[in-house]
């Protein structure tokens, strides 16, 4: 057994001195999480611009917190509208106001709904009925927490892939693998070891990841962490076990990373890592939904999003439990080792 | 000259002898494609002895070796191991044997120790990981990583790897390929104590002066066979000389660059190449007048430069330089040797080691 914890422990070192591995695996979801949460971030209300030709008029209308407003003569008026500087103009004319807008601009629509409230209201109209605002941001419900759970389920396939494959068609490029079962070491330990290093770095990968997901965005975490756990190992284990299959018999790194490539490349664009795989077709959901990275995300995010339950997972949990057996079965059988 | 074993030796060897071999190959052929790289061969090596193989590259060496280590399935013939083979005692056999392949890279970011720590963990009994490190002068370099070390290092290392189980049967595969003059003397050290205490070794080479100074005996291999068999001393003796002349010989005047050639020539067993780029067209001279010569074994001719194996040299030296005065020639280069396994080699093939 002895053999078994050193050969972990060396490929846990060899990651560790790998600069490049560092920088995808742990910082790389870390960038790519700030960089989606400023650009989704739940901004207040837009303020809209707008103007008017008279002082009445533009005191009625900033008198509107959604609207910002300014006196212009209608020259200056028409130039400041054509240069989208205002988004409507509200000009007096001898039988009441006009609005000058364009409708196919949604903010335009709402600047002319929320302007001519504010010139009927500063013109005396009185509410029929009494109505009153409550505010809702509700977390778990905004981009951020929907993508949290889809880049944790990309890191964990991109890690173990990359980390396992390059790892293997090396060895086997430069004869180590030859080496190695010329020794009396058991083959199932060497393969067992890329496992196990994977575990060790995952827990230092998803605490890292998650930990800056809450900190920084308040991501919720609604359903049992020791489910949570269970669901980033099984699912670490499935790429590592697809990994192995795809580094199983290739000789140069130029094939394996092409064989990556095409089995990565269908789960970044189906599996829903940015946006929900059920705005795929119908004909192919079956298909989406078999593949291992759509069943570890859906999984991951019923549990951090909704809390549910790992029972009620348990058709997302079958599919991977598929995707981990049948590969690493078959990568054993069909393994190169020189 | 025929038998360098003293009688201690004798009574040492044939003990291990009695006590059956460490290594037996009987009827070994593998092919690859059309090309037959094992091609029936036959090969015992008893405890205790530095068993060689020597073949120029593509001879078949290796495919053997990596046959013994059961790397690589024969396709016919039986090979035994420690009384064992690879169908019912692998297990065993892993732990018993211990392996340096060729150009085998460690990972360059591991540390020297590491590495050997690593093998070490395969083995249930073996050497300490210090004492590993001081037998293969590696102390200095524990906490190096790999992939800062030097090719002598790198093979150092590679041997270390071989030895940490403490094996009863060590291969060696090409163990100074690529190494520079001072690096090969360092792992031939290293090599002498692994004999001194007492291993059995079983080493392939393309260089023979590395066979002659390591082996007990060798096996010369060219095509998938053994084409000669015997202590390096033994081999030599079958040339029938104990000394090589060469020499090119020209009608013309020689010219000065011909004569700087000569005194550039007289120190023994000079590179060979060279030789041939001495554009010395070589003269017509009629090989029966060579061998007449008393003392003269054996002719033949290379690249323009004439081989004879020659016992006797001090009588026959002259009489060849007087056989070629008769005959009008003048030398162009002239130098003498002594016998090596390279001049077993190219007598029996007619082809020199480093020609493939």
């Amino acid at each position: 057994m002895s053999s078994l914890i050193q050969l972990t422990l060396v490929r846990f070192k060899l990651v560790l001195r790998e600069p490049e591995a560092i920088f995808w695996i742990f910082i790389f979801p870390i960038l790519l999480a700030v960089g989606l949460g400023i650009a989704f971030r739940n901004r207040p209300a837009d303020v809209l611009p707008v103007g008017a030709t008279t002082a009445q008029l533009t005191q009625a209308l900033a008198s509107d917190h959604g609207l910002k407003a300014a006196e212009l003569d209608e020259a200056a008026g028409a130039h400041a509208l054509a240069t989208g500087d205002i988004l409507l103009l509200a000009e007096q004319g001898p039988n009441g106001v006009t609005y000058r807008y364009d409708d196919t601009n949604p903010d335009a629509r709402n600047a002319r709904l929320l302007a001519d409230r504010a010139i009927q209201a500063a013109a005396g109209r009185r509410d029929a009925v009494t109505a009153r605002n409550e505010l809702v941001h509700e977390t778990g419900s905004r981009y951020i927490d929907f993508v949290v759970p889809g880049l944790l389920g990309m890191n964990l396939m991109g890690s173990a892939m990359w980390g396992l494959g390059f790892a293997i068609v090396e060895g086997r490029q430069k004869k180590l693998l030859k080496r190695m079962v010329a020794s009396p070491m058991p083959k199932w330990q060497y393969l067992a070891a890329f496992l196990l290093s994977r575990l060790a770095m995952l827990v230092i990968e998803v605490v890292v990841f998650l930990g800056f997901a809450r900190l920084a965005f308040g991501v919720p975490f609604r359903g049992p962490l020791w489910q949570l756990a269970f669901l980033c190992i099984l699912t670490s284990l499935v790429f590592s076990a697809i990994g192995l299959l795809v580094a199983s018999r290739a000789r140069t790194m130029e094939a394996v990373s092409g064989l990556m490539n095409l089995v990565m490349l269908p789960m970044w664009i189906l599996s829903g890592v940015f946006f929900s795989a059920s705005r795929f077709p119908n004909v192919i959901q079956p298909f989406v939904k078999a593949l291992p990275l759509t069943a570890a995300i859906d999984a991951i995010r019923g549990n951090m999003l909704q809390g549910t339950e790992l029972h009620q997972l348990l058709g997302q949990v079958a599919i991977l439990a598929a995707w981990f057996c049948v590969p690493f079965a078959v990568s054993l059988r069909i393994f190169r080792w020189r | 000259m025929a038998d360098a074993l003293s009688s201690w030796e004798k009574t040492e060897a044939s003990a291990a002898r009695a006590r059956g071999p460490s290594l037996r190959i009987r009827g070994l052929k593998k092919a690859f494609g059309d090309v037959r790289a094992v091609d029936g061969l036959d090969l015992e090596v008893f405890p205790g002895e530095c068993f060689g193989l020597l073949g120029p590259n593509g001879a078949g060496k290796t495919t053997t070796i990596e046959i013994c280590e059961g790397l690589t399935e024969p396709d016919e013939g039986t090979v035994e191991l420690l009384g064992r083979n690879w169908k019912t005692g692998a297990k065993e056999l892993r732990q018993r044997i211990g392996i340096q392949l060729q150009e085998t890279q460690f990972p360059d970011k591991l540390t020297v120790e590491e590495a050997v720590r690593l093998f070490r963990s395969f083995y249930r009994r073996g050497i300490a990981v210090d004492e590993i490190m001081r037998a293969a002068q590696l102390e200095e370099k524990r906490k190096a990583r790999i992939g800062g070390l030097s090719g002598g290092q790198k093979q150092r290392l590679a041997m270390a790897t071989a030895l940490v189980g403490d094996p009863e049967l060590l291969f060696l595969d090409e163990p100074t390929t690529g190494l520079d003059p001072q690096a090969r003397r360092h792992v031939w050290d290293l090599v002498d104590d692994l004999k001194r205490a007492g291993r059995t070794i079983i080493l392939t080479t393309h260089y023979m002066d590395e066979a002659e100074r390591l082996c007990d005996r060798v096996a010369i291999v060219d095509r998938g066979k053994v084409i000669a068999l015997g202590t390096p001393q033994q081999l030599i003796a079958s040339v029938g000389g104990e000394d090589i002349v060469e020499f090119a010989v020209s009608r013309s005047a020689q010219s000065p660059a011909l004569a700087a050639e000569i005194r550039r020539g007289g120190r023994g067993d000079g590179a060979r190449s060279e030789l041939s780029e001495s554009g010395t067209a070589s003269a017509a001279i009629d090989p029966a007048i060579l061998k007449q010569i008393p003392g003269v074994q054996s002719h033949r001719v290379d690249a323009g430069v004439h081989q004879l194996s020659v016992s006797e040299l001090h009588t026959a030296v002259p009489r060849i330089f007087a056989a070629l005065e008769a005959q009008g020639l003048h030398l162009s280069e002239f130098r003498t040797h002594s016998a090596t396994l390279e001049d077993v080699f190219v007598r029996l093939t007619g082809r020199n080691l480093r020609d493939e």
